[in-house]
C-alpha cells in the first residue's frame, strides 16, 4: 500500500550512490526482500516506470530477492515456514518461537555503468 | 563504457529512519516523552487519547499530533477534550512518516508540553514500516477485528512496545479468543506490554494512564542528565 514512498526511497538511494560513482547509467538494483514486509513487487515496479523516467536509473532493471519468512520454535528446535494459518510451531504447538529471517527490506546492490 | 557493481546493503527507508532519529533527537532535548499511537481503521484511536487527554491534563500537558488522510476530525475531537492538537493531513498516504512529524515538531515549542501523543493513520500494515521517532509505540487493537490478527499482521504486532486490546466491552457479543490472541501476541513479541480495555466503560484504562505517568517521569530524569 506504501509502495510509492518505498519506490522512491530506492530511486533516492541509488541516484545518490549512483552519483557518488560517477555512473552514467544504473542497469540493475538487487533489492533484499522479507515476506513479512508486505511489499508488492509488481507495484513497485509500476512506480518505478513512472518516476524513474528521465534519470540515471530510468532503464534500471529491479531484481527483487524474496526471503521466506522462517521461524523456529524454541522448545522443539523445528524449523519452519508460515503455512498462512498461525505463527505457532507446527510440530509442537508452542507460542516460543524466534523469527529467523522475512524482515529483510534493503537495497543489497547496483550495477552501474561509467 | 564500464560495468561495474556497487555493493549498498542499506535499508530501504533508511532516509525516513534517519529523519525518525532527528525527531527523537528533538523530543529529548525537549524533555518530552512520546508514542505514537497505531491501530486498523475505527479500533478506537481517537477515543482513546480523548479519554486519555480528559484524564491526565489536570497534571499533564499533553499535545496530540494527528495523522489523517484527508479531514480535521480527529484533532478536532482531541482539542475538545483539553489537549494542544495539530493536525496532518497525509493527502492520501496511508500511513504518517518521519518527515510529516518533523514538520509538525519544528513549529511548535514542545517545551510547553510533558507528553506527545501521535495518531497514526488507520492502517495495519503502512505505519509498521516508518519510524517516527517516539519514545514508544502503540497499537491498539479491538475485539470487533478478532483474534487472529498477530498472526495476519506479524510486522505491526513485533514492532511496538505496548498493545491495548479495546472494546472488551463487546466480548459477550463477538467470537474472540483472548487467549488466542494473547499467545498470538506473545509469540511474536514476549516483551510486549498488554491491557485490556474498553474505552467505552473505562475499563482497564487505569493501568494505561499509570503507565503512561511512569514513562513520562522515566524519560524527563533520562533526558535531564
Ligand atoms: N463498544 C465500544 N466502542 C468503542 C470503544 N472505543 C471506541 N469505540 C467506538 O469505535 C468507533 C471508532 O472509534 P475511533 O476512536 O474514532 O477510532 P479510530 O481508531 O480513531 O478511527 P480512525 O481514526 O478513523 O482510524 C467509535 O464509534 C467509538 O465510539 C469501546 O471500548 N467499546
Ligand atoms: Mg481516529
Ligand atoms: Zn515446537
Amino acid at each position: 500500500m506504501h509502495e510509492l514512498a518505498v519506490t522512491q526511497s530506492i530511486l533516492d538511494l541509488v541516484l545518490d550512490h549512483a552519483a557518488k560513482a560517477d555512473a552514467t547509467q544504473i542497469t540493475k538494483i538487487y533489492l533484499v526482500v522479507g515476506e513479512l514486509s508486505s511489499i508488492v513487487d509488481e507495484s513497485v515496479q509500476f512506480y518505478w516506470e513512472i518516476i524513474a523516467k528521465d534519470t540515471l536509473a530510468e532503464k534500471a532493471e529491479l531484481v527483487f530477492r524474496r526471503v521466506a519468512a522462517t521461524f523456529k520454535c524454541l522448545e522443539c528446535q523445528t524449523v519452519y515456514h508460515l503455512d498462512g494459518q498461525v505463527v505457532f510451531c507446527p510440530s509442537c504447538g508452542s507460542s516460543r518461537i524466534e523469527i529467523l529471517s522475512g524482515e529483510e527490506f534493503y537495497i543489497e546492490a547496483i550495477d552501474i555503468e561509467t | 563504457m564500464n560495468e561495474q557493481r556497487i555493493p549498498i546493503v542499506q535499508n530501504i527507508l533508511s532516509a525516513n529512519d534517519a529523519i525518525a532519529e532527528s525527531n527523537r533527537l528533538l523530543l529529548k532535548q525537549a524533555h518530552l516523552f512520546s508514542v505514537n499511537i497505531m491501530a486498523s481503521p475505527g479500533a478506537g484511536k481517537t477515543t482513546l487519547i480523548e479519554q486519555t487527554v480528559k484524564n491526565l491534563s489536570n497534571d499533564l500537558r499533553i499535545l496530540v499530533i494527528d495523522g489523517d488522510i484527508a479531514t480535521t476530525l480527529d484533532a478536532d475531537r482531541a482539542s475538545a477534550a483539553g489537549a494542544t492538537a495539530i493536525q496532518i493531513n497525509t493527502g492520501g498516504d496511508c500511513h504518517l512518516d518521519a518527515v510529516m512529524l518533523n514538520k509538525a515538531l519544528v513549529q511548535t515549542d514542545l517545551r510547553q508540553f510533558d507528553l506527545l501523543i501521535v495518531e497514526n493513520v488507520g492502517n495495519l500494515i503502512c505505519p509498521a514500516s516508518f519510524e517516527l521517532g517516539t519514545a514508544l509505540n502503540v497499537l491498539v487493537a479491538s475485539v470487533p477485528e478478532g483474534h487472529d490478527k498477530p498472526h495476519k499482521y506479524p510486522s505491526m504486532y513485533r514492532g511496538v512496545d505496548y498493545v491495548i486490546l479495546n472494546k472488551i466491552d463487546l466480548l459477550p457479543y463477538v467470537d474472540f479468543d483472548v487467549e488466542f490472541f494473547r499467545k498470538g501476541l506473545e509469540a511474536l513479541n514476549p516483551a510486549v506490554e498488554f491491557l485490556l480495555a474498553s474505552c467505552r466503560t473505562g475499563e482497564g484504562l487505569s493501568n494505561w494512564y499509570e503507565w503512561l505517568r511512569k514513562q513520562v517521569d522515566r524519560f524527563r530524569s533520562l533526558s535531564v542528565v
